[in-house]
């Protein structure tokens, strides 16, 4: 064994395997259980050989197989509403969606939580390159992406090593890459000290024509591995990082974590599209978790055909590499494509052009065996279809925490209220200061938004909006949220509303919601307590789009957030992508057009649980989540998309964490202009309830009475609350902030904290 | 016929995209060139876009200073061809030493994506004819090392000589020497500049559209001569 926990570079054939069956094997070491290797040795009828060992490892661990998810996931499929847009769905590299004019854009989410802990720059920057080969494998061009990231205390020692390296690995990767960062997320919880989430997300876009296939057809059809060489690094990422809880001795799993090369990277993209223009391709998978284990039993398997790889034509970075490792191994920027013996030149020249490594190393067999040799032996023969489909699937133990019930009855209700204007001054503030609800340039600064040229709404805006003909102006907006704190309370209620402010957030932009991308952050599967969680947030997911009728096209799990018996809160991040018919007629937060009125849409009642404001000024999380009615929420986009074809506001944002105040504030910080703003009895509830389905518009004095009509329409509370003007945030009766203090609080926070 | 503009891509290069979206709104036709082609293809002006050539491993632009088309730009441009480079342009210009000084890491050390003002001080060149002198304009800045250097003689050298085409107005964002956002060559047909006027063609997807004037005022030299 090797330190990295790889069998070295003896050969260790398949008719080795047979005659040598009371071999012992470090299967454990790899992060299989005894009885997932007895099942290995079943299937086979023999001892896997030390390359089909790590080949099982890998594409049965947690992270590929989704042993523990897979039961409770086949809800999104269930329950999914019919959607005519949806083009490929679940199971496939990214679903893909129809969004008109010949037009159609895949999407998806991922997290690299493990290796963004473990290494923060390299982790990130890779989660990045990851998520961008999955697009680009569905045939698209990859035009933006997006973060969702989560750490521990701002102000916390390690959040300062963990967050500055994140961001610039994002930043590094993404920016080289030449694709725009427009939106995402950020938060701050104690909970994920030691766990800090890293979620990227990206959309690409292609002609209909253009779908491709990960499936290896035509027996005789050559396979070609082309990009970066294959190198030691991130080796067994999948199964020893990404599938097991930290502990004490985490430095040591780096070499699991890869290493990122963005101008490779960059160059595969260009290439690729390049390839597909040519029609060269007739299969192809990007080379992620797995790595050339997964390309080729996902390929295989897909085309219901075999394979036979020769991987001594692997081009290696490091010559003592032996067979086991190159199949675990997932260093990046590589791609797998199966092409036709008459096209294969051709491909060959393209990638030359590019200056991208190709090599041909198998071809399609029709045995519907995957077979590898290494020095001329035989070390890998297997049918595909057991490493890609038939892993083991867990019907995990579930158990409600007895905790839960405690935790719903510690209402907020108890904890001291501001009540005088100064108090309700002062509160607002403390709230718009607080690292997670503060403004978040010295993150967004540093990514790239304007690459590329297609990016109408970018950060600090509710969603990303990126145009996709410059003609007709049709869009796409993106939103990704989430809140741990709501999903600790319910996790079917907060997995809910992750899902409902994602899809208010794109419909804020004038952008019609269309379908739901998910990367689900938990603790241990194997923590019954855990799995309630899991399978309450799957559950709430699928019953809500169900109810929104927005299909999940895809998405990801991530388990074993947690370090020794500490899970993070459960935390189902969603992702919305909308179509939006005429960028030009976007709708962005700020208030810049004086004289507009400031109208609240939606119901608001004392809503405190898991609130920002419980949390800031109390350090509480407790009580009930915000009741979730998505019914409000499909009337509420339904009138801000009317509202936005027909120009009627000026500005529009979503009320979410810290109320109706954090809105008002962050509009006129965005736009530059104060309001005027009387608000009812309860002045408290009404400036920082959390209730969900409402947003603040500024609408046109002209338009005041079109607008009104159109919300009485879809039977949607609408409250005009004063006017947009002057330069400072006037509560009347209550208090006033010029909206130079408001910038002063809101942006002073993160440079303090980071430098 | 709309004037025809070059805009190179380099293995790296990423506003090509956007150069030539510029170059289009400003009424010309972009002609893509392509780094290890040893022709300009008789293009009157060239601009050299932003990105990472080779990925900026190594000290940016070194690398695609030495790209088969730099063979054929580089006398063009000594001959008196209009140039422009953009962000990593800027830094592939200077390492081809076809503009004075250096392009170093940002004074914070990190990236920085931010609308600045500049303040146009150069107007007699082919790319800032159709701006007026101190006009202060709003383009975006997007680098890592957009740090302008230059040593004491080389400085008083370009102020003497009205090299200085643009500087940052309201604040320094990166710690550039002078506040200098961009310069010229001697003979002036040679243009660095560090913010991306190709960022501001279009208030939809940029801070407005101050950035045009570069590209029309090219245009307009190539068709009035």
């Amino acid at each position: 064994m090797s330190a990295s926990g790889v069998p070295a570079a003896v050969p260790d054939t398949v008719a080795r395997a047979a005659a040598t069956p009371g071999q012992p094997q470090p299967s454990a070491e790899l992060g299989l259980t005894s009885e997932e290797y007895a099942r290995i040795r079943e299937l086979l009828g023999r001892r896997p050989t030390d390359s089909e060992l790590a080949i099982y490892s890998v594409m049965w661990s947690e992270h590929c197989s989704y042993k523990s998810s897979k039961v409770h996931l086949r809800k999104f499929a269930e329950s999914a509403p019919p959607s005519p847009a949806l083009l490929a769905g679940i199971g496939q590299n990214a679903g893909v969606v129809d969004i008109g004019q010949g037009y159609a854009v895949t999407f998806k989410i991922e997290s690299h939580n493990h290796p963004s802990y473990v290494e923060p720059f390299q982790g990130a920057a890779t989660g990045v390159g990851g998520i961008v080969r999955d697009i680009l494998a569905m045939g698209a061009r990859p035009v933006a992406v997006l973060d969702s990231l989560r750490f521990g205390p701002a102000q916390a020692p390690d959040t300062r090593r963990v967050l500055p390296g994140v961001v610039a690995g994002i930043s590094f990767y993404g920016n080289c890459l030449g694709l725009p960062n427009i939106g995402g997320e950020l938060a701050f919880d104690p909970c994920y000290s030691g766990n800090p989430l890293v979620n990227a997300l990206c959309v690409g876009v292609m002609r209909h024509a253009d779908l491709k296939v990960a499936e290896a057809r035509g027996p005789g059809n050559a396979v070609i591995l082309f990009g970066s060489r294959t190198g030691p690094d991130g080796i067994g990422g999948a199964s020893v990082l990404a599938s097991a809880t930290f502990g004490g001795t985490d430095s040591a799993k780096r070499p699991s974590v890869q290493v990122g090369d963005p101008f490779t990277e960059k160059l595969l993209v260009e290439c690729c599209l390049e390839l597909y223009a040519a029609g060269v391709v007739a299969g192809i998978q990007d080379l992620g978790a797995a790595g050339i284990s997964c390309a080729t039993a996902e390929l295989a398997a897909g085309g219901g055909t075999g394979m036979r790889v020769d991987l001594d034509a692997v081009p290696l970075r490091d010559p003592a590499l032996g067979p086991a490792g190159i199949l675990m191994s997932e260093s990046q920027e590589r791609m797998m494509a199966v092409v036709e013996p008459g096209n294969v030149d051709r491909f060959l020249q393209i990638c030359a052009r590019w200056g991208v490594l190709a090599t041909v190393i198998g071809e399609v067999t029709g045995t519907g065996r995957l077979q590898m040799t290494w020095h001329g032996e035989q070390v890998v023969d297997i049918a595909p279809g057991s490493a890609a489909d038939d892993g083991p699937v867990y019907r995990r133990p579930i158990q409600r925490p007895a905790a839960q019930d405690a935790l719903l009855a510690d209402d907020p209700g108890a904890l001291a209220r501001p009540s005088t204007g100064p108090e309700l001054r002062a509160t607002l503030l403390s709230l718009l200061a607080s690292p997670g609800l503060a403004d978040k340039s010295w993150v967004t600064e540093q990514y790239d938004r304007h690459v590329r040229g297609n990016t109408v709404l970018a950060m600090p805006q509710d969603a990303g909006l990126i145009r996709i003909d410059e003609e007709t102006g049709l869009g796409v907006a993106l939103a990704t949220d989430g809140n741990g704190r709501f999903s600790l309370l319910d996790p079917y209620a907060g997995a809910q509303l992750a899902l409902a402010e994602a899809y208010r957030n794109v419909a804020v932009t004038g952008a019609v919601p269309l379908a739901v991308t998910n990367c689900l952050n938990f603790g241990s599967p194997e923590d019954p307590g855990v799995m309630w969680q899991f399978a309450e947030a799957v559950r709430g997911l699928a019953e809500g789009c169900a109810t929104l009728g927005v299909p999940v096209t895809g998405g990801n799990v991530s388990f074993y957030n947690q370090t020794g018996a500490a899970p993070i809160h459960p935390t189902p991040v969603v992702g919305v992508l909308g179509v939006h018919p005429d960028v030009t007629r976007r709708v962005p937060i700020g208030f810049a057009a004086g004289g507009a009125s400031v109208v609240l849409l939606g119901r608001t009642s004392a809503e405190f649980g898991g609130s920002a404001w419980a949390h800031v000024a109390h350090g509480h999380c407790g009580g009930r989540p915000p009741a979730v009615d998505l019914a409000a929420e499909r009337a509420l986009a339904e009138v801000l998309t009317a509202a936005a074809a027909a120009g009627l506001v000026e500005a529009a944002h979503d009320l979410s964490e810290g109320g109706l105040a954090i809105a008002l504030a962050e509009c006129c910080l965005a736009g530059g202009l104060g309001c005027q703003v009387s608000v009812p009895a309860d002045a408290f509830t009404q400036l920082f309830s959390e209730s969900a389905a409402r947003a603040v518009v500024a609408v046109r004095a002209e338009a005041r009475q079109a607008f009104a009509g159109m919300c009485a329409a879809h039977a949607v509370p609408a409250e005009v609350l004063g006017t947009v003007g002057g330069d400072s945030l006037v509560v009347t009766g209550s208090f006033d902030i010029p909206v130079d203090e408001l910038a002063a609080a809101h942006r002073g926070t993160l440079p303090a904290l980071f430098g | 016929m709309a004037a025809r503009m070059g805009v190179i891509t380099f293995p790296g290069s990423l506003d090509d995209v956007d150069a030539a979206r510029a170059v289009r709104y400003a009424g010309g036709e972009p002609v893509p060139l392509w780094h290890g082609d040893r022709d300009l293809r008789g293009l009157a002006a060239v601009i050299l876009p932003g990105g990472f050539s080779y990925g900026d491993y190594l000290r940016c632009g070194a690398i695609a200073r030495f790209a088969p088309v730099m063979t054929e730009l580089i006398p063009a441009a000594r001959a008196g061809l209009p140039v422009l480079g953009i962000c990593n342009g800027f830094q592939i210009l200077c390492e081809a030493h076809l503009l004075p000084g250096a392009l170093t890491r940002n004074a914070g050390l990190r990236f920085i994506n931010r609308t600045v003002r500049v303040r146009i001080e150069g107007t007699g060149t082919p790319w800032t004819r159709d701006y007026s002198q101190d006009q202060e304009i709003t383009v975006v800045l997007k680098s890592g090392e957009g740090a302008y250097v230059a040593d004491h003689a080389t400085l008083a050298r370009l102020t003497a000589s009205g090299q200085v085409v643009a500087r940052y107005v309201g604040g320094n964002p990166n710690g550039s020497v002078g506040d200098i956002a961009g310069v010229r060559s001697e003979a002036g047909n040679v243009v660095g500049l560090m913010p991306h006027p190709e960022h501001a063609i279009d208030a939809l997807t940029g801070p407005g559209t101050d950035g045009l004037g570069f590209f029309s005022s090219v245009l307009r030299t190539l068709v009035d001569g």
